[in-house]
């Protein structure tokens, strides 16, 4: 498969499989860290349109594993974006997106080989992990019981 | 230094600057477009007719990329005739411009069938921003529409008029409509969705014949159906589908089939000379064989796979397939491959369909691989899956589980999810 682009260093967010119970907070605190109020209780029951995490847990005993957005250094949703919403950051490297741009055309969705792309929950753009940029480390790392995430430079 | 000439400043034309510019920053760089602002989203004409979008918020690329890329954008201007032995093209008839490496990224122009007054004014097709821009200034004093087309060009531009709160007619020849990308079930929902949402759908027929309007003969009126009954309205939109622009290249070297044929360096049959996207009969991973795809991915990939190789870095081409994303009436549906087979006894077919969720999920397997799959209503998973018949992987063990809930990449065997899925 044609590499696209350069050698860089960048951040991602992998899993350790053995560590990963499933329990399942990964995915609540990405809901809270991307919602408005950021408060739990507002975050689940009151905000429209609801927040979704950017994180998928999935499990199959006696396995789980935690699925968010790899950075791909192919970028097929960036390759394949009808509008030019998803996009590579030269600078950091990072797949980032623009929902003001986005028109939920769910091209990136249907080339996303993790499947860690999906429509929000106005079905009107997508939502995907953004490595929680108001924070140091993101959400999921940080709140992870078992230490199963890890957020790490890697050298491409 | 290497001189590159492009002639389509799209998808596909986009694609190669961007993959010239990251090997050869220097190179003298050319654009011809005969689209005064081409770089915009094609698909997106739609919302611009429903005004959801305006020329701005459509474009795909800033303003400034031709500049930052260093791309002479001749904009506005025709590339009229190439000689492939003294490699020039010749633009508006007059001037000609010399090249070393040349990629025609020309797309398609809308099939208009024959038909006794297409030349009507109200009249459109469905394809530039052109037309779009000339429904749009007639959208306001017009009651209804007949689109003629029910494939996906004809489905987004029912749904742009539908917005606009006039009247519209969807006509499809066949008896299903989206039948190119839908099966019978997934096609009948969406007929279900779109008359629902106010669209007349009428399939297993034709127009034979616009009519004009009793006081404007010149000017759209109605429409006479094979079987002869008329409609009347006061636009009509042909949205039939694409045909490759391939006339630069008529009756010359490179070698045309129903497009211009490429290898998986996307060089055509002449050396130094490059297609892509919807002007091309490119790699089909499916197939494992050359055909039309005219899609926006596979445009744009196609675009960066032949800019890589003009500008000297070796790239093979991974090949697309018949993959569709849908979002029209409010109904996402994602369908990639084979899914209307001539022999379905041939195929081992998954179902899942709840229709009080809409919810309806159909995957085709032969000899143990994912040759096609409809996902409706419910797209999460639809990448892995994308990635499992891409890769053509064999998912006879796990095949039971394909359609579970719990399915994702944690049920992938441990080999292939480090093989596929694990961090590379
Ligand atoms: C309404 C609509 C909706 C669509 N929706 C989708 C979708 O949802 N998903 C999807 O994958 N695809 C979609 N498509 C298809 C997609 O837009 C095309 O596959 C894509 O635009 C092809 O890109 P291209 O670069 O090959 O050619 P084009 O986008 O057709 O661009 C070719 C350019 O070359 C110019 N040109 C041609 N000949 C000359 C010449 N001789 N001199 C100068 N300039 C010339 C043309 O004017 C044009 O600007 C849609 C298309 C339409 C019309
Ligand atoms: S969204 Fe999917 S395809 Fe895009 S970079 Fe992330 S994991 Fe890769
Ligand atoms: S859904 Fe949004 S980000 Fe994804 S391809 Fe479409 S426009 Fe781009």
């Amino acid at each position: 498969m044609p590499t696209f682009v350069e050698e860089k260093t960048m951040k991602r967010v992998t899993v350790k499989q053995e560590a990963c119970i499933g329990c399942g907070l990964c995915q609540v605190y990405c809901t809270i860290e991307h919602s408005k109020t950021k408060d739990p209780i507002k975050a689940y029951l009151q905000e429209q349109p609801k927040p979704v995490s950017r994180v998928r847990v999935e499990t199959s005993k006696p396995n789980s594993i935690s699925i968010r957005c790899q950075q791909c250094k192919d970028t097929p949703c960036v390759n394949a974006c009808l509008t030019g919403a998803m996009t590579l950051d030269k600078e950091t490297g990072l797949v980032t997106h623009d929902p003001e741009k986005c028109i939920g055309c769910w091209t990136c969705v249907m080339v996303c080989p993790y499947g860690a792309v999906k429509p929000d929950s106005t079905g009107k753009i997508i939502a995907k992990c953004d490595l929680c940029p108001d924070r140091e480390v993101p959400a999921c790392v940080e709140n992870c019981p078992n230490e199963a995430l890890v957020c790490e430079e890697v050298d491409e | 230094m290497t001189k590159y000439v492009i002639i389509g400043g799209s998808a596909g034309g986009i694609g190669a600057v961007e993959a010239i510019r990251e090997v050869d920053p220097a190179g003298e760089l050319v654009v011809i477009s005969d689209e005064k602002v081409p770089q915009y989203s094609r698909p997106m004409i739609s919302e611009y007719v429903s005004r959801e979008a305006t020329l701005d918020t459509m474009k795909y690329r800033a303003d400034q990329f031709w500049k930052d890329n260093n791309v002479q954008a001749l904009t506005g201007h025709v590339a009229t005739k190439i000689d492939f032995a003294k490699k020039m093209v010749e633009l508006d008839g007059k001037q000609t411009i010399s090249y070393d490496k040349l990629l025609i990224a020309t797309g398609g122009k809308p099939f208009v069938p024959r038909m006794e007054g297409s030349d009507k004014s109200g009249v459109f097709t469905f394809t530039e921003l052109s037309s779009a821009e000339g429904i749009e200034a007639k959208v306001e004093q017009s009651k209804s529409a007949v689109v003629i087309g029910g494939g996906l060009i004809g489905v987004s531009a029912a749904e742009a008029l539908v917005k606009r709160g006039i009247k519209v007619t969807l006509v499809e020849l066949k008896d299903k409509i989206l039948n190119l990308i839908l099966d019978e079930t997934a096609s009948d929902i969406a007929e279900k969705v779109l008359t629902d949402d106010g669209v007349t759908v009428i399939t297993g027929q034709s127009v034979q014949k616009i009519l004009g309007k009793q006081d404007k003969p010149d000017t759209v009126g109605g429409v006479v159906m094979t079987d002869g009954t008329q409609i009347s309205c006061d636009l009509v939109v042909v949205a039939i589908g694409v045909i490759p622009r391939t006339d630069l290249v008529k009756d010359s070297a490179v070698k045309v089939n129903r497009g211009i044929v490429v290898d998986r360096h996307m060089q055509t049959s002449v050396a130094d000379v490059y297609a892509c996207g919807d002007v091309a009969e490119a790699h089909d991973f499916l197939i494992n064989g050359n055909r039309l795809l005219p899609l926006w991915p596979l445009a744009h990939l196609g675009g960066r796979v032949a800019g890589y190789n003009m500008a000297g870095k070796q790239t093979e081409y991974e090949g697309g397939t018949v993959m569709s994303s849908l979002k029209y009436f409010d109904l996402p549906v994602i369908t990639v491959g084979t899914v209307n087979p001539q022999n379905i006894s041939d195929y081992e077919v998954l179902v899942e369909y709840k229709p009080e969720k809409t919810v309806y999920k159909k995957i085709l397997l032969k000899d143990g691989k994912i040759e096609g799959f409809i996902f409706l209503g419910d797209l999460e998973k639809a990448g892995i899956f994308f990635r499992l018949l891409k890769n053509s992987v064999d998912v006879t063990e796990i095949k039971d589980m394909l359609l579970s809930e719990d399915f994702g990449i944690v049920a992938l065997p441990e080999q292939l999810r480090q093989e596929m899925f694990v961090v590379n």
